[in-house]
């Protein structure tokens, strides 16, 4: 049991980021201080969150290019209702942030359930209705931050233990989405469609009803960090965390989620977004140009892809009885 | 070459013709299966041979020697007489051997003349593809066997039977002298049957020599020269088609000594489980009932497809029946997803179980309670020492030996992959389970340990349906069966009709 924990690719990256922080902490020692490690986890949440819901819709042979635009159009429609109502609460405003989200993950999901739309179609046509409804909708215009009321602004940012209310969402993603995704029949059902979509099937799953759900728990979650991302930057545009859904799906593909569906775990989108969010916050301060940012994390993901394939590519078939009981 | 005789092979009744391709006493043995034990095929210019035997008589092996996807272990393989190896398909190919398959391999997004000339295509200026001259030599073939078929369209936007006559001037087109038709019949209408026959005999005028393999006696009585029949892997017999009756032919491809035994069962029935009556798809089959009670097993029988595999996956709610019904203890349910299916006690074992089976990344335990997730959840939320305790139960029962349940499936081998597959399906605690093909790529060994477990199954009071092409196994295992052919029910035999004849008379119509 504890031969195969320490063989996992969650132990791999545990292991990665362990060195990646220990090489950089030669140079600078203060990268490793508490407070800044939970700076850089608050700064990656944004990150994290979307990774969860990634991870979710690659599980089941799917792709969600639209989370940016998603958490763009959302961040949007919450800046402007906060702008027309700055006394709404808080409360409120999350649930229009996540409602929003969740519709429009619905749509995408009932597009690749019930039209059979391939995934990748739909999400690429999504975003950019998303992001064409933004400037519809702003006239393509800003909302700055001395528009914003100061309860709007603070939420994420309000300090609890040394950590902002936006790092502990995400903390409770991690743990809720774990508790989903190895307790109960719907979690199962996310690795049984992508496993297999025959055999799930077979064994009475709806594989499309189970990849709609799956697009909505990603939606949810984009509308959810849409409402963090603007009101922690303080501003709302058309253009907001453009290209995001990238670094998104990098962070799955670092994390050991199979992009061909069924395997991935929860704390593996979560490694592989801290990874990425790690070399995004050191490079400043090892002084590298944040151009070769870029570069490194292109790098990473596909040293990651990698790594998967050699893990993946089998050790033939087990015929052998020794090799049987070996496993 | 054509001119060259081999004296050698003139020694059985056939003097007069040279063979284009031999088979000469082939042996080819798989892991635990001997497929093919010293069997002879000869394929004459201007002549069809039919090829007859039941599933699992080794026609497929001798097709895949004679392309060149398998090497025989033993015996030779001779081309006008000379002695060769196809040590690729594509040797076979160079000597001019094409076959044909019932799932005709083509590009559906290419022409039709691509099609033809994959491979082989005429070049023009700097070695590049010309398409007009590509275009033309297409219809010339597609005229010469009486195709009306346009080279420039996309091979998706035709039928089936022209899509075999795509095939088929595919083959003309690389010279082709030894033509394999696999089952070419399977998915033709009536009228398409007639053009085809019409088209074989223009390739018997042209000297082509033909194989031609096919389940329907009328089709071979109405097209063959001669015949060879393998059963087991063996040949029983060949000889000229003129000499031998319907009947002759029946009793050489299914009369055995038995050579499998089957569990001995005291079959004692109880109550009415299942009952189906006039269950209708649009275009699968028609008008399909029976019942089926406790402690039975029911077989179904019939040729490569005749609906029985789609009537059992609309039963299992895959697909939805037009008209009929379905009573499970009396009582009159309506399944319209698997999950349904699963609620209401009945499984299905599909036929594919590498595919449709087991989920290879997930663990053993995971797998087993995968149909049953409902039972040992509430409110969405799993109860995991349930589901240990419930996997655990299952697979000792079946006798799975893993290091441990947490163990992925796809690392398993594939007989305990079978066993997890078993296991996941008894675990619902089901009334009916159909099994499809239950013992098809089964070595001979595990085909018994398959048998003996469908008989405890029936003795534990399942109702057992069992859809299998392999007589024996229908004939040794049911206590009723029930012959489709052509999406319908043609017959409903019960323990005193159970000869081998019988079924095949009705399954093939005749």
């Amino acid at each position: 049991m504890l031969r195969r924990i320490l063989r996992s690719r969650e132990a791999l990256l545990v292991s990665a980021i362990v060195l990646l922080l220990l090489l950089i902490s030669s140079r600078f020692p203060g990268f490793v201080a508490p407070a800044n490690l939970a700076n850089v986890f608050n700064d990656t949440s944004p990150l994290i969150l979307l990774a969860i819901g990634q991870m979710i819709v690659i599980l089941t042979k799917c792709i969600d290019l639209s989370v940016a635009a998603n958490l763009a159009l959302t961040g949007m429609v919450v800046s402007m209702v906060n702008v027309a109502e700055p006394g709404l609460p808080i409360a409120v405003i999350l649930v229009i942030a996540v409602g929003l989200g969740t519709i429009l993950g619905m749509f995408n999901g009932i597009l690749v359930w019930k039209l059979a739309i391939p995934p990748i179609v739909v999400t690429l046509g999504t975003m950019t209705i998303f992001r064409g409804i933004i400037f519809v909708i702003s006239d393509g215009k800003w909302v700055n931050s001395h528009e914003m009321s100061p309860a709007f602004k603070s939420f994420p940012r309000t300090d609890i233990l040394g950590l902002p209310i936006l790092g502990w969402i995400a903390v409770l993603a991690v743990i809720g989405f774990t508790v989903v995704m190895t307790r109960t029949t719907l979690g199962r059902a996310f690795y049984a469609a992508g496993g297999n979509p025959h055999a799930a099937t077979y064994a009475g799953i709806n594989v499309g009803k189970t990849q709609f759900w799956a697009f909505t728990i990603s939606g949810a979650l984009a509308g959810l960090t849409g409402y963090l991302w603007v009101s922690r930057f303080a501003v709302s545009y058309v253009d907001i965390a453009g290209g995001f859904e990238l670094d998104v799906v990098a962070a799955c593909v670092i994390g050991g989620v199979s992009i061909m569906g069924g395997i991935g775990t929860v704390a593996g989108a979560l490694l592989g977004a801290l990874f990425l969010g790690i070399i995004k916050n050191a490079l400043p301060v090892v002084d590298i140009s944040p151009f070769w940012q870029l570069a490194i994390s292109g790098g990473a993901i596909i040293i990651a892809v990698a790594l998967n394939a050699q893990s993946n590519r089998g050790k033939g078939r087990i015929i052998l009885k020794r090799a049987e009981q070996a496993t | 070459m054509l001119n060259q005789t081999d004296m050698a092979t003139i020694s059985d009744g056939l003097v007069e013709d040279v063979a284009i391709l031999a088979l000469e006493r082939i042996t080819k043995t798989f892991p635990g299966v001997k497929a093919l034990s010293d069997v002879s095929l000869r394929l004459i210019p201007g002549k069809v041979t039919a090829l007859i035997g039941e599933n699992g008589a080794g026609k497929s092996t001798v097709v895949k020697i004679l392309t060149g996807i398998y090497q025989p272990d033993g015996g030779s393989l001779r081309v006008d007489g000379q002695p060769t190896r196809f040590p690729v398909p594509q040797a076979a190919s160079r000597s001019g051997v094409t076959a044909i398959h019932q799932e005709t391999v083509l590009f559906d997004e290419l022409s039709v003349a691509e099609n033809i000339f994959l491979g082989h295509a005429p070049r023009g200026a700097f070695g590049l593809i010309d398409l007009k001259q590509m275009a033309e030599k297409a219809r010339e073939i597609l005229d010469s066997i009486g195709a009306k078929i346009d080279p420039e369209h996309k091979l998706k936007d035709l039928g089936i039977a022209n899509k075999h006559l795509v095939a088929i001037a595919r083959a003309l087109s690389i010279d082709a002298r030894v033509v394999i038709m696999d089952e070419p019949t399977a998915a033709l209408s009536h009228k398409e049957i007639e053009e085809l026959f019409e088209l074989v005999e223009k390739l018997k005028a042209q000297g082509k020599a033909i194989l031609f393999i096919s389940h329907k006696f009328d089709e071979i009585f109405r097209i063959a020269d001669n015949y060879t029949v393998f059963r087991d892997g063996q040949l029983i017999g060949d000889g000229s088609i003129a000499d031998v009756s319907e009947p002759e032919l029946v009793k050489m491809m299914v009369g055995r000594d038995v050579s499998q035994i089957f569990p001995e069962r005291t079959s004692n029935p109880g109550d009415t489980v299942l009952k189906v009556s006039g269950y209708s798809h649009p275009t699968e089959f028609e008008d399909i009932g029976f019942t089926l009670r406790k402690g039975e097993i029911l077989g179904f029988y019939g040729l490569v497809g005749a609906g029985r595999s789609e009537f059992m996956q609309a039963l299992f709610g895959i697909t939805r029946p037009s008209a009929g019904t379905v009573e499970i203890d009396a009582t009159p349910v309506h399944i319209k997803s698997p999950a349904d299916a699963v609620d209401h006690g009945i499984v299905y074992v599909p036929e594919d179980r590498g595919k449709q089976g087991a989920i290879l990344d997930m663990p053993i335990f995971q797998n087993v309670t995968l149909p049953s997730l409902g039972r040992i959840s509430s409110r969405g939320f799993l109860k995991l020492a349930e589901e240990f305790k419930l996997a655990r139960d299952y697979t000792e029962r079946l006798d799975l030996r893993a290091a441990s349940l947490d163990t992925p499936v796809g690392n398993l081998s594939g007989g305990n992959q079978q066993k997890v597959v078993i296991a996941k399906w008894l675990a619902t605690q089901p009334k009916v389970i159909i099994l499809d093909e239950p013992t098809k790529g089964v070595d001979i060994g595990s085909k018994a340990a398959v048998h003996e477990f469908m008989a405890e199954l029936a003795a534990q009071g399942l109702a057992v349906i069992m859809v299998s092409s392999e007589i024996p196994e229908v004939l040794g295992m049911s206590d009723r069966v029930i012959v489709m052919r052509e999406g319908r029910m043609v017959a409903e035999l019960t323990e005193g009709d159970l000869q081998p004849e019988t079924l095949v008379r009705h399954a093939a119509g005749i």
